[in-house]
């Protein structure tokens, strides 16, 4: 293991260009660069109509009638559509991710504020939008579920009538653990600690918003859809079963993509709609949702109401965890995870300690609100369980008088102890906190801090220093454990070597920012000796990639990216026997050296990948029993997920007068196993850090009691700017992961993990004096200031 | 209605309705899309162009209010095949991710560098700050638009020992305030 702290790196000339991993500019940028990007909305087709949708305007109403005459009438309108129309061709709902339903176009009622009603499509976006205006759609308002804790009431409003034999709100219950074992060490326990925590209703809000160009060529028989989508063969294989046209004959395309963090995994009923459109009209048609819809009907993330509870001896010693969780899922059960998951990977709230004994009761309800609950780079739900454990550890540590460094340190599970299964059934397969922990530490200079805060209290001044430590578990995932809606979660990868040696990887992942183009053809260059810029990258495009689920769950580098070094190991494979044929030794005579074989012994003696490929497609004889072409495929299984560790240290100062939260400082230590480019590790945990600013100090996504979303827009939903967030400190471990091909083990959401406990323990810190213990997210200027006069209160 | 404006130096005459965003008529109507929209309540700044040399959330404003200006998009940043050095910037300091926000945060760095050579990080923060990036965390683009600070002045300065220096003369003219480029 190395360790090795990372400081920005300002000036740098970067023209680096490693035949592998390392510090590599990205090859994506130029196109970005000159606006050249190649993003839904920038798709223009001839003839191409636009349609718009007509959402409910409240949370719970049973519809008794649509009026769509005026509508029709409307200049430039060529269609209106409603979900009665769709029922006749059974399209007016659509299975969610999670094996519910979900309704594409409200035929009986609608169920949250912006439920999808009716559709107008026209000339234009305009046109398409005054239509909208002259739908009268005649409503019997209903009392809306607004708040969870009531789902389960006696009497409460039944949001699911459209479920056969649906009685209440009730939507699933899980369990993990073992609540005996749990119970009996709770009840030996020196000390036990508890505490309510909320981790509110957030949304990813990426700056693209959702939509998607569709045009059906009848002729053909095929479907052309371009759409925004984080898993396009997961997608098409779901537009397949739903809307019956054959899977080869529809192309999903997800081209640039302006951001995804989870927003981008389900199907919506927008893209469905758009698909009906162009059958319907004939014609190319474009569905751009606004910031208002994506705000409000998309998919939302967290939604815990969370009851954690922690025991430990009097000198500091973790014994057990246990957690009671109210899920709240909207109105329908949309939840992007492994089906076997229905609380994602929540199971591993045990976090980094090792434990005698945990246990997990939920229960998950149906609310009047939107669905989702997987998203914003959540690692399905690993947000929320790491959120739990950080938290309730400093309670602990408040209680016994201990630094939370220390408490920490004490009880991390030991490297000799992995693979190590926790008591929840998870197999970490590799870690070493302490180092991670230490470093953090150095780098924040933790004592010093401390004395300055010891100092700044005496005069008055709130400062507060927060640590979080997290292990991620990502890259779902094994293929016998888990899948979505039967696809299992396998990534398939082709490599073909051209004759003159440049190359072509074609994934089945997708990027939304990621940088793939760059690091996928670091991953090959590393194993075939190719440089990353005779490489394309190709991927977000089903008719020119082999299948596979896509890129969420920080899942693309731990699947896809073993499947690229394993592909690319296939193709030197069958190099060396062609190597060993154009020098006439054997194949056990030649050694690899990046980008060649030589004969041993003889380094005189050596041919280049790209002459192998010459050769390869060549008209000179191949070695007895190998075909022509320097290509290969692979579809690669995890036989694990990989756990990423890190280390966060957040220092906060807060207003006396005003309540107001600065983030100072933040130092943020990553291990994510083997680096393939540091530059772009790096960028992917600042995007995650400032996530965490938003979710512990701004955003959220509030309801009022009737079921109005009040986070309507980006003026309701503030999101950080460069105002709120310091320069970030980054450093990092490498612990490779035992399994992986090339140790990697994913970095896309450790940051958004592992960032709001941080920020939240700071905030609490720095309000000590107050006696303050907990206080939920976000910690906005008024709750921080009512925490502080002993009225902390959930947000919901 | 008819309206005329000049975009990256080319006049342009079209017929279009009068609720128009600019937006949508440089997207739409002009192909030029790397404008990019993303809220339609001018917080997000993914829509900023330069009117006349300012920067301008073009959701914001009508084609209409457009017509006789000079308006200058993302496309327009480069001059002569040679990237703007705030384009190289964010090249080299990873000042983008999903590329989403981009071009209006290089739009408005461009015009900050126009005014303020050499800018502070903290007014670097504040001049784009009416911006949303969600990828990035802001570090990285604070570091690109210091990149191309930095490096005008170094290319500036070389001009002035060589003035024959035609690569060195891109970027120096390209320092040059907005209000001249047209």
């Amino acid at each position: 293991m190395t360790t090795v702290h990372e400081r920005p790196d300002t000036f740098h000339d970067n023209d680096q260009k490693p035949v592998g991993h390392g510090r590599m500019l990205r090859k994506e940028d130029p196109r970005f660069l000159r606006g050249r990007g190649r993003y839904v909305d920038d798709v223009q087709l001839p003839g191409m109509l636009h349609l718009a949708i007509l959402r409910a305007p409240v949370a719970h109403a049973r519809i008794l009638g649509i009026d769509t005459s005026a509508a029709e009438a409307s200049p430039g309108v060529k269609a209106v559509v409603t979900g009665a129309m769709l029922a006749e061709q059974n399209l007016a709902w659509m299975p969610t991710l999670s094996n519910d339903v979900q309704a594409v176009l409200a035929t009986d009622k609608v169920r949250f504020q912006g439920q999808e009603v009716a559709f107008v499509v026209a000339d234009d976006r305009y046109a398409a939008r005054d239509a909208l205006e002259l739908i009268d759609v005649e409503y019997d308002v209903l009392d809306p579920v607004v708040d969870a804790r009531r789902a389960l009431e006696p009497g409460a409003p039944l949001i699911r009538d459209d479920l056969e034999g649906k009685t209440n709100n009730h939507c699933f219950d899980w369990e993990t653990g073992d609540e005996a074992a749990t119970e009996a060490v709770f009840g030996r326990a020196d000390v036990v600690v508890s505490q309510d925590i909320v981790y509110p209703r957030v949304h990813p809000a990426p700056m693209e918003t959702c939509g998607a160009v569709a045009d059906f060529d009848a002729v053909e028989g095929k479907l052309r859809l371009w759409s925004t989508t984080q898993a396009p063969h997961a997608h098409r294989t779901l537009y397949a079963i739903v809307a019956g046209i054959p899977e080869h004959k529809i192309q999903v395309i997800s081209p640039d993509i302006g951001g995804g963090f989870g927003n981008k995994v389900p199907i919506y009923p927008g893209y469905v709609c758009a698909i009906v459109a162009t059958i319907v009209t004939g014609k190319p048609v474009k569905w751009m949702e606004d910031r208002s819809e994506n705000l409000v009907s998309t998919g939302f993330a967290r939604d815990y109401i969370m009851r954690g509870e922690i025991a430990a001896t009097l000198d500091g010693r973790i014994l057990a965890i246990r957690t009671n969780v109210l899920a709240d899922h909207g109105a329908f059960n949309g939840t992007a995870a492994p089906v076997k998951y229905p609380a994602g990977f929540f199971g591993v709230f045990t976090g980094s300690y090792d434990i005698e004994a945990a246990y997990c009761r939920m229960t998950a309800v149906y609310t009047n609100k939107a669905p989702g609950g997987v998203a914003y780079a959540c690692s399905f739900r690993i947000t929320e369980a790491v959120y739990l454990v950080e938290r309730i550890v400093d309670c602990l540590a408040d209680e016994l008088g201990m630094d939370p460094a220390e408490l920490r340190l004490k009880n991390f599970i030991r490297p000799e102890q992995f693979p190590y299964t926790t008591k929840t059934g998870w197999v970490y397969d590799s870690g070493n906190y302490e180092p991670t922990m230490r470093l953090a530490m150095d780098m924040a200079g933790y004592d010093a801090l401390r004395r300055e805060q010891e100092e700044k209290r005496a005069r008055g001044e709130l400062m507060g220093i927060g640590i979080a430590f997290f292990t991620e578990a990502v890259g779902a995932g094994p293929r016998k454990d888990m899948d979505i809606l039967g696809l299992g979660m396998a990534d398939g990868c082709e490599l073909r070597v051209h004759p003159t040696g440049k190359a072509v990887v074609r994934l089945s992942v997708q990027s939304q920012g990621q940088g793939h183009e760059t690091t996928f053809a670091q991953i090959v260059a590393e194993e075939i000796g190719i440089p990353p810029a005779d490489i394309d990258v190709v991927h977000g495009d089903t008719d020119n990639t082999p299948f596979g689920l896509g890129t969420y769950g920080s899942r693309s580098t731990p699947v896809s990216g073993a499947a690229a070094a394993l592909v690319a190991r296939k193709v030197r494979d069958k190099a060396r026997i062609i190597a060993s044929g154009m020098l006439e030794v054997s194949v056990a005579d030649l050694e690899w050296e990046k980008g060649a074989f030589l004969v041993k012994g003889d380094p005189g003696k050596t041919v280049t990948i790209q002459e192998i490929a010459l050769r390869a497609h060549g008209a000179g004889d191949l070695p007895e029993g190998i075909e022509g072409g320097l290509e290969s495929q692979i579809c690669y299984n995890p036989s694990n997920l990989t756990y990423p560790h890190g280390a966060y240290i957040c220092v906060v100062d807060v207003d006396p007068g005003t309540a107001q939260v600065k983030v100072r400082r933040f130092i943020a230590v990553d291990d994510c196993g083997t680096r393939i480019n540091p530059m772009i590790i790096e960028g992917q945990v600042h995007g995650g850090l400032t996530d965490g600013v938003g979710m512990a100090l701004m955003e959220m996504i509030a309801f009022d009691e009737d079921g109005n979303c009040l986070g309507a827009s980006l003026m309701d939903y503030l999101i950080p700017t460069a105002l709120e967030v310091p320069d970030w400190e980054t450093g990092f471990t490498v612990t490779p992961s035992p399994h992986h091909p090339i140790g990697a083990k994913g970095v896309g959401e450790s940051a958004t993990v592992g960032s709001p406990p941080a920020i939240v323990n700071a905030v609490v810190d720095a309000l000590k004096p107050f006696g303050v213990r907990h206080a939920d997210m976000p910690l906005t200027p008024s709750r921080v200031w009512d925490a502080m006069r002993g009225n902390a209160r959930p947000p919901v | 209605m008819q309206v005329t404006m000049t975009v990256n130096d080319v006049e342009v005459t079209r017929e279009i309705e009068g609720r128009l965003l600019l937006v949508h008529f440089l997207r739409d109507v002009l192909g030029l899309t790397g404008t990019h929209w993303g809220c339609d309540t001018s917080n997000c700044g993914t829509c900023v162009v330069w009117l006349d040399g300012e920067p301008v959330k073009s959701c914001t404003v009508l084609a209409a209010m457009a017509g006789g200006h000079e308006v200058r998009t993302v496309e327009g940043l480069a001059r002569g095949g040679e990237l703007d050095p705030v384009q190289q910037g964010f090249m080299q300091c990873h000042g983008l991710q999903c590329g989403f926000c981009t071009p209006g945060m290089m739009m408005t760095a461009r015009a900050l560098l126009d005014r303020n050579p050499d800018p502070t990080e903290a007014e670097i923060r504040e001049a784009i700050s009416g911006q949303i990036c969600r990828c990035t965390g802001y570090a990285t683009i604070v570091r690109s638009v210091r990149w191309a600070a930095v490096h005008e002045a170094a290319a500036a300065a070389q001009v002035t020992e060589t003035t024959e220096s035609d690569d060195a003369g891109e970027i120096a003219n390209a320092g040059q305030p907005a209000g001249s480029l047209s």
